[in-house]
């Protein structure tokens, strides 16, 4: 993969506003955000709602997957297109979705919602139609998606990256700044982890940073190209914007995501965790 | 402005003695911006946290004790930083004005 096929401009988006065969597709942490404006024609995905099941942890499963796509108008021959706020770390984790189950057209909108509100284009608060699809995905890809057992294994073996801001690393918050700061996990990262913040693949405007540049930030951070990779945060979103640039933009093989990141892993009874700046013992 | 809670954002439902509080509003002229997006960045200028004001441009961080600095973009502006010290069991109101 590369960015050619894996990210595409505001520009672009507006050339392609009125092709039915492009589907944008608008995630959003603040589930409200596309009721107050989308982009023409986009079609709202409730990542609390529609991605997660409602009962267990874990994300709907095939079957629902396959009627939530259909219901909402998105054919296996579309080209979906996602974007959202906090520079696409929702559109990152919906993409990442996608490609789990097997959507083989799927792109990011690069700078996402930010971008296009500070380039002042447009949004429309009318809501699109389309016609209902019979979409079928494939069984869950589980080489992009670590479980906790691997990343425990993973500790001192593999690349794995914290890609949570340095202060919920080193244990001095628990949460994104934006977010209350009381929880119940432990705080900390997992040890040998390096720590990655994934704005720093970012410009301040969203877009993502040039491939020499993104390479060039996680090697100093000391990740090691010939390893596989696990990507965390604290529920799995912003390491998705991290898998993506890692698999997606860098090329990098065996990148995977672990979904049940910091709220899990600092939960469990047992594991190692490191406090503080460094990056810990295995 | 610090400390100025008066028009400021409800802290309702917020455990405020529990959470470092920076809060506040950005402006153009005297009018709320509710199309920015304003930045937290860490004391070493990392960033941290972003959220998108509100249509009464209003935002919101729970950070921790320390100084941060506050980055706002906003559509046909250059970027404004501003400096704020943050504390537990208290609520720094800032009003940030742009271009």
């Amino acid at each position: 993969m590369t960015r050619e096929n894996t990210l595409v401009s505001a520009q672009w988006v507006e050339e392609h506003l009125d092709n039915p065969k492009v589907v944008l597709v608008e995630v959003d942490e603040d589930t409200a955000a596309y009721d107050k404006g989308h982009i023409k024609g986009a079609i709202k995905l409730d990542w609390t709602t529609d991605l997660q099941d409602q009962v267990r942890r874990d994300f709907v499963n095939k079957a629902q997957f396959e009627a939530l796509l259909s219901d909402r108008g998105v054919a296996n021959d579309d080209t979906v297109v996602l974007y959202g706020g906090n520079n696409n770390w929702f559109a990152a984790y919906a993409y990442w979705y996608f490609k789990l189950y097997g959507h083989q057209d799927v792109k990011l909108l690069d700078g996402g919602r930010k971008k296009w509100e500070l380039d002042s284009r447009e949004l429309t608060d009318e809501l699109p139609s389309r016609e209902k699809t019979s979409y079928t995905a494939t069984e869950q890809d589980s080489s992009i998606r670590a479980f906790r057992d691997e990343v425990v294994a993973a500790i001192g073996a593999q690349n794995l990256v914290d890609v949570r801001s340095p202060d919920e690393y080193a244990g001095r918050l628990m949460a994104p700044a934006h977010l209350p700061q009381e929880q119940a996990q432990r705080a900390g990262h997992i040890p040998t982890a390096a720590n990655v913040p994934w704005s720093k693949a970012a410009n301040d405007d969203g877009t993502f940073k040039s491939d020499d540049e993104l390479r060039e930030i996680y090697s100093e951070a000391g990740v090691d190209w010939s390893k596989d990779t696990i990507a965390y945060c604290r529920i799995g979103e912003r390491s998705s914007h991290t898998w993506f640039v890692l698999k997606e933009l860098l090329g990098q093989e065996n990148v995977k995501n672990y979904d049940g990141s910091w709220t899990e892993y600092g939960s469990l009874v047992g594991v190692p965790v490191a406090l503080g700046d460094e990056k810990g013992e295995a | 402005m610090c400390g100025a809670t008066e028009g400021g954002l409800s802290l309702d439902g917020v455990n405020v003695a529990k959470e470092a509080v920076v809060q506040g509003r950005v402006v153009r002229g005297g009018e709320p911006v509710g199309n920015a997006y304003v930045r937290l960045l860490d004391r070493t200028g990392e960033f941290t946290a972003e959220v998108p004001t509100s249509a009464t441009g209003h935002f919101r961080f729970f950070a921790g004790d320390g100084e941060w600095t506050l980055r706002t973009l906003a559509p046909k502006a250059d970027p404004v930083d501003r400096v704020v010290q943050a504390q537990t069991g208290s609520v720094a109101e800032v009003e940030i004005s742009v271009g």
